[in-house]
């Protein structure tokens, strides 16, 4: 058993590298400050196929698979957190509900624009009662005369308000079940839908270049057939779409430690004191250690559930544990990329002062840690 | 138009630590990254423009082990159609004039109309190959192309060669002909996956000495003009000042000779 990629796998890695170093990285400065987002970026991401890795070629897909997905997440993580979030959230939230559970008419409309990058997908679960405790759900919608009407209120939604986001899909409830629990359902909202109000941006701590914003239904109409699959099935729905999208944070994760890693390691033979480089003390090789270490487990754990994934094979556990621990980890290097700096670390013109404030929503995001480590439990049969 | 792109795969020293290793002929390059030499890969996109404008191959080639397969198919993934390695254990110590001889017998056989590479490696900064190539090939050439325009008949081009100081010299040419590539002549894509899969069906030809009709004692350091006789670091010369001290002193020293000079 021989844990390397193959030959497709290692050239797309190489190729999606080139792609950061040379078009990403030299506008991460200005993105973080101007906090605007990256349209230009986008575009030479969807030229090159990388807004639809995962679908097949016939809705506009690259063909590729969830292992050559995080990949991409990974390398384009390892130089900016804006622009792989908003990679991850398009094909996870954005588009993977309208490939697994749309109908062919749908796919078509919908799925094709998003693969081929011309529009941007989103996913909105959170609201301001309802994060981890999506049962909670307040958006609600009512069948009326063929359409719904939908009324409530989503956060934290990502790659909604961008110029060329397409719509959202949301979660929301439809009716109250046989057991008396509420009936979650997932409808699909263009965006300029009258009633589909979108608030401005968010300020954040970190990622300060992606487009986070709140979403505010009233009274909003859609046709009847938005409806994404199912009525009463949207909670399985999004929880098969959060197994990818855990695995590929947990890409995000172990991309950005690699940034936290590749920084400390060049600083830690330039910087000197006491008459040598700081690598040459072992306080900073055994922190560089344990990052390379951390990091190289998190990678492998994170490959094994793409492939998982990409098997159809059962990959709940896994994807929960690859998110649980490659964010952990993330966290950790950042800390200690930091504390390598020392006070130019906590400057913002340094990465590694960016690294760390982009790796801690990684461990709240597409399920805390908390919730991963219920997950896990559950999955332990506990 | 009937391409040939050759193409070369360079160790990358930029941000590396560069020592000499133990046969005092190479560096050590155990712990470096490879990738295409940057000129060549300009040179495949040139390729590859000219391929999609007016139809036409475009056949990579290149001199190397197995390794260099990750360069040429990186090519194919951006629109090669077919290509050539050239592995033989006796062009070891082969210097520009000779790896030009081994290219020169892959190529000659073939119908081309433009042959590229890249104007210079980022290893060994020769320039030597594409000229080399356009004298054994017999047919034109220009060196440190940053423009190409395919006149109208398809039989001749224009380049444009930089110069110094930023001009540009303006030829008209005869086709076939072999071009050098300067870097900025274009902006090379990146490779998708979609491309890297169908590149993984397309076959890489291994070509011997003994396929091309080449003797073993025409490459190699016996087929060489120039053989590297050993690497050494850059020793300080007479003209070089060291400026000592502390950081304050040394900076009122630099900024005086500076001044001096007339530079500030």
């Amino acid at each position: 058993m021989l844990f390397e990629l193959d030959e497709e796998k290692t050239l797309f890695r190489n190729s999606v590298r080139d792609f950061a170093e040379q078009e990403i990285r030299p506008k991460v400065e200005e993105m973080w400050e101007s906090g605007e987002f990256p349209y230009d970026i986008i575009e030479k991401m969807a030229d090159m196929g990388l807004m639809g890795i995962p679908w097949p070629e016939e809705y506009g897909g690259s063909g590729g698979d969830e292992l050559a997905f995080a990949i991409a997440v990974e390398e384009i993580a390892r130089v900016d957190g804006s622009c792989a979030i908003t990679l991850e959230a398009h094909t996870c939230l954005g588009s993977a509900p309208i490939y697994h559970f749309g109908t062919e008419e749908q796919k078509r409309e919908w799925l094709v624009p998003l693969a081929q990058g011309k529009a941007l997908g989103a996913f909105g679960l959170t609201e301001p009662e309802a994060g981890s405790d999506a049962g909670n759900t307040k958006t609600n919608a009512r069948l009326e005369k063929g359409q719904w009407v939908i009324n409530g209120t989503k956060c934290f939604i990502t790659n909604a308000g961008t110029d060329i986001s397409a719509g959202v899909t949301i979660t929301v409830v439809t009716g109250t079940r046989e057991d008396g629990k509420k009936e979650i359902s997932n409808i699909y909202v263009p965006k300029g839908t009258p009633g589909y109000n979108i608030a401005p941006k968010y300020k954040k701590m970190g990622w300060h270049a992606s487009d986070t914003r709140e979403l505010h239904f009233d009274e909003c109409r859609v046709p009847e057939g938005n409806l994404i699959g199912k009525r009463g099935e949207g909670f399985r729905q999004f929880l098969k779409c959060l197994d990818g999208g855990r695995i590929a944070i947990a890409a995000l994760a172990v991309g950005t430690a690699q940034g936290c890693l590749e920084e400390s390691i060049r600083y830690a033979k330039e910087r000197v004191q006491f008459g040598q480089p700081i690598g040459k003390f072992q306080a900073i090789q055994f922190k560089l250690a344990d990052m390379a270490t951390n990091i190289e487990l998190a990678r492998t754990f994170t490959y094994k559930a793409a492939a998982l994934r990409d098997a159809g094979k059962p990959h709940t556990k896994e994807a929960s544990m690859a998110k649980l621990f490659a964010s952990e980890m993330c966290m950790q290097a950042a800390v200690q990329a930091v504390q390598i700096f020392g006070g130019y670390g906590y400057m913002e013109e340094y990465a590694v002062s960016r690294f760390f404030r982009d790796a801690k929503i990684l461990e709240i995001g597409e399920g805390t840690s908390e919730v991963q480590r219920l997950v896990i439990s559950r999955e332990l049969g506990l | 138009m009937n391409m040939v792109v050759c193409v070369k795969r360079v160790p990358d020293t930029a941000e590396s630590e560069v020592h000499i290793d133990a046969s005092g002929k190479d560096i050590d390059k155990s712990k470096l990254s490879f990738g295409i030499n940057e000129a060549d890969n300009y040179a495949v996109e040139e390729a590859i423009q000219i391929k999609e404008r007016l139809g036409g191959t475009v056949n990579v080639i290149s001199v190397g082990g197995k390794d260099s397969d990750e360069q040429i198919r990186m090519a194919l993934a951006k629109g090669g159609d077919e290509a050539i390695r050239i592995e033989d254990p006796a062009m070891a110590g082969s210097d520009g004039f000779a790896i030009a001889k081994a290219l020169a017998a892959a190529i000659k056989g073939m119908e081309f109309d433009i042959v590229f590479t890249g104007a210079l490696a980022d290893d060994d900064g020769s320039a030597v190959v594409g000229v080399a190539l356009a004298e054994l090939l017999g047919v034109n050439h220009a060196a440190y192309v940053k423009k190409v325009e395919i006149l109208e008949d398809g039989k001749k081009i224009k380049v444009g060669r930089e110069l110094e100081g930023g001009l540009m010299e303006f030829l008209e040419m005869e086709l076939p002909a072999v071009l050098t590539i300067q870097t900025g002549i274009n902006e090379p894509r990146y490779a998708s996956f979609k491309g890297i899969k169908q590149a993984a069906k397309k076959e890489i030809a291994i070509k011997s000495l003994s396929d091309l009709g080449l003797d073993a004692s025409e490459v190699g350091e016996a087929g060489s003009w120039a053989v590297l006789e050993k690497f050494t670091p850059p020793v300080v010369g007479e003209m070089a000042e060291i400026l000592t001290g502390e950081p304050e002193e040394t900076a009122a020293k630099l900024a005086a000779i500076l001044k001096e000079k007339g530079l500030v």
